[in-house]
């Protein structure tokens, strides 16, 4: 019972952080909700006995990159977004522009709720709860199954990694002259 | 109540109640060794050697007047110096300061002397502070000023640029001590070779221990790498426009983070509670003697070497430290794999 009380205030807060993210006007607060609904995330995956799972949730969004998300909004001095409409943009650029973010939005909630739908009864996209893998909990084991059955996405996402850093370098750097 | 509750509420409130004191006594231990250095006296006259000073410090800073820039983000500022001691008060809650005790046998069962004990210790640690810069960062945009904005911009900077070199440097002691609970890393670093040397895990690492002293300074933004608040740049950096307790909260914190990454240090590197002469119940007192040390070699670094300049420390932390840390834990990795430690 603590259990569920406990989830439902944590995913609350994952919940309502994560609307609230995208109605702020000033980006620090964005940033700022952003990070209280990892924390409730991290949360839920303690209640899931993955404890490891849920310090690296923190170590690495809350931590790092959200460090870093603030760090540019500070860098750039990003203020206050006043309007919600450019109102110098010709209006059908707009309109059009939020037809088809309401169409995304709609075809999300499809897709969520079919998932939700299916999930308990006809096995889902990720089978029944019942057959759901054992929880993975000693860093131990998390390791072994990172080094043996998921080598190679392991290895490709490292690779992809890679790339980005270069990138960002090769963007960043200025030719010497 | 079982007793083992009790018992552990009383750790937890001796904890806190430590913690706040050694915020105090690090200040005046700051003030009488800046003194010994720079051949003056120090505090002298408050209390027998100037002891009291640090109380009427409290008292002082309690009776100031609160202000707040008008234009600040109100919310944020109160919220800033909140954010920093809380993350450095709740990152010493894993941290063991002794052997298992049952407090004269009046527990059926010896329990830990730590708050909580955590089997990914080391990880939540870690956790913990990387969340303690916030309260820095937030101070530094919500004064709405140009020096505490640059003050908290610098410490991001910082602390991202010298988290990896600390991580890395962790890593090779818990490929070592194959664990990532303090506790049992503590108890790996039990015994002798050759029934003299202790078995601590900084002679296996002594390069592992460097960086991790340097980059615990430049964490805790304590001198040589204390650009957060560079006076002569930033008149004090993130928490120019704090006054009174709000003010003292940061200076709280930074003594409080001092002492913990002193703690985190002597629990990885120097064997914890476990050392010669006294009984295993008694070993918090070789534990305090160790931190003890470490705080000290901290106050004697700030009040000996100059400021760096803000490109030599970032060219320092990214071109010199992260590549020796990564090489080590690369030939310490190697060494556990060879010897099969």
């Amino acid at each position: 019972m603590p259990d569920q009380i406990l989830f439902y205030l944590l995913g609350g807060l994952a919940v309502v952080a994560s609307v609230l993210v995208i109605g702020q006007r000033n980006p620090i607060h964005s940033v700022l909700l952003l990070i209280a609904s990892f924390a409730g995330l991290s949360g839920l995956y303690v209640l899931l006995q993955a404890p490891f799972v849920a310090v690296i949730q923190i170590i690495i969004y809350a931590g790092a990159i959200m460090v870093l998300f603030l760090f540019v909004v500070m860098l750039l001095n990003v203020g206050r977004e006043d309007t919600d409409v450019d109102e110098q943009s010709p209006v059908f650029v707009h309109r059009v522009s939020m037809r088809v973010g309401a169409l995304l939005a709609g075809l999300l909630v499809v897709e969520l709720v079919w998932a939700l739908a299916s999930a308990g009864t006809l096995g889902g996209v990720f089978g029944p709860m019942s057959q759901a893998p054992p929880a993975v909990t000693s860093v131990r084991t998390i390791g072994h199954a990172l080094f043996t059955d998921y080598a190679f996405a392991f290895e490709v996402t490292s690779i992809l990694i890679l790339v980005a850093m270069v990138g960002a370098v090769v963007l960043a750097r200025r030719e010497a002259k | 109540m079982s007793p083992t509750l009790i018992a552990q509420i009383v750790i937890l409130l001796f904890v806190f109640f430590m913690l706040l004191n050694s915020a105090a006594i690090m200040v005046y231990v700051e003030r009488k060794v800046a003194a010994l250095l720079q051949q003056r006296f120090g505090p002298y006259l408050t209390g027998p050697h100037g002891l009291l000073q640090p109380l009427a410090d409290v008292i002082k800073l309690m009776f100031k007047e609160e202000l707040r820039p008008k234009a600040a983000d109100a919310f944020l500022f109160t919220l800033a110096p909140v954010i920093s001691v809380t993350a450095a008060f709740a990152a010493f809650a894993v941290v063991p300061f002794g052997a298992s005790t049952t407090f004269f046998g009046l527990l059926d069962h010896p329990i830990p002397l730590q708050v909580a004990d955590v089997n990914v210790a080391v990880l939540v640690i870690f956790a913990i502070t990387s969340m303690g810069v916030y309260g820095i960062v937030l101070s530094g945009w919500s004064s709405n000023s140009k020096y505490a904005l640059l003050g908290g911009l610098r410490s991001s900077a910082q602390m991202i640029s010298y988290e990896l070199s600390y991580g890395m440097a962790l890593g090779a002691v818990l490929l070592l001590g194959n664990s990532l609970s303090l506790t049992e890393l503590v108890n790996g670093q039990a015994g002798y070779w050759f029934h003299v040397i202790p078995r601590w895990f900084v002679f296996l690492q002594p390069v592992g221990f460097v960086i991790f002293m340097i980059a615990g300074i430049a964490e805790t933004n304590r001198a040589p790498f204390d650009f957060p608040e560079a006076e002569q740049e930033l008149v004090a950096g993130y928490h120019t426009e704090y006054s009174s307790m709000r003010f003292a909260m940061f200076f709280m914190a930074e003594y409080i983070n001092m002492v913990t990454v002193s703690a985190v240090a002597t629990d990885l590197f120097l064997g914890g509670w476990h050392g010669p002469f006294l009984p295993a119940s008694l070993g918090w007192i070789w534990f305090l003697v160790k931190v003890g040390a470490l705080l000290f070699f901290y106050v004697w670094m700030r009040w000996t070497l100059p400021r760096y300049r803000y490109d030599q420390l970032m060219s320092f932390g990214w071109k010199v430290l992260l590549p020796i840390a990564a090489l080590n834990l690369l030939v310490t990795a190697a060494g556990v794999i060879y010897f099969g430690a």
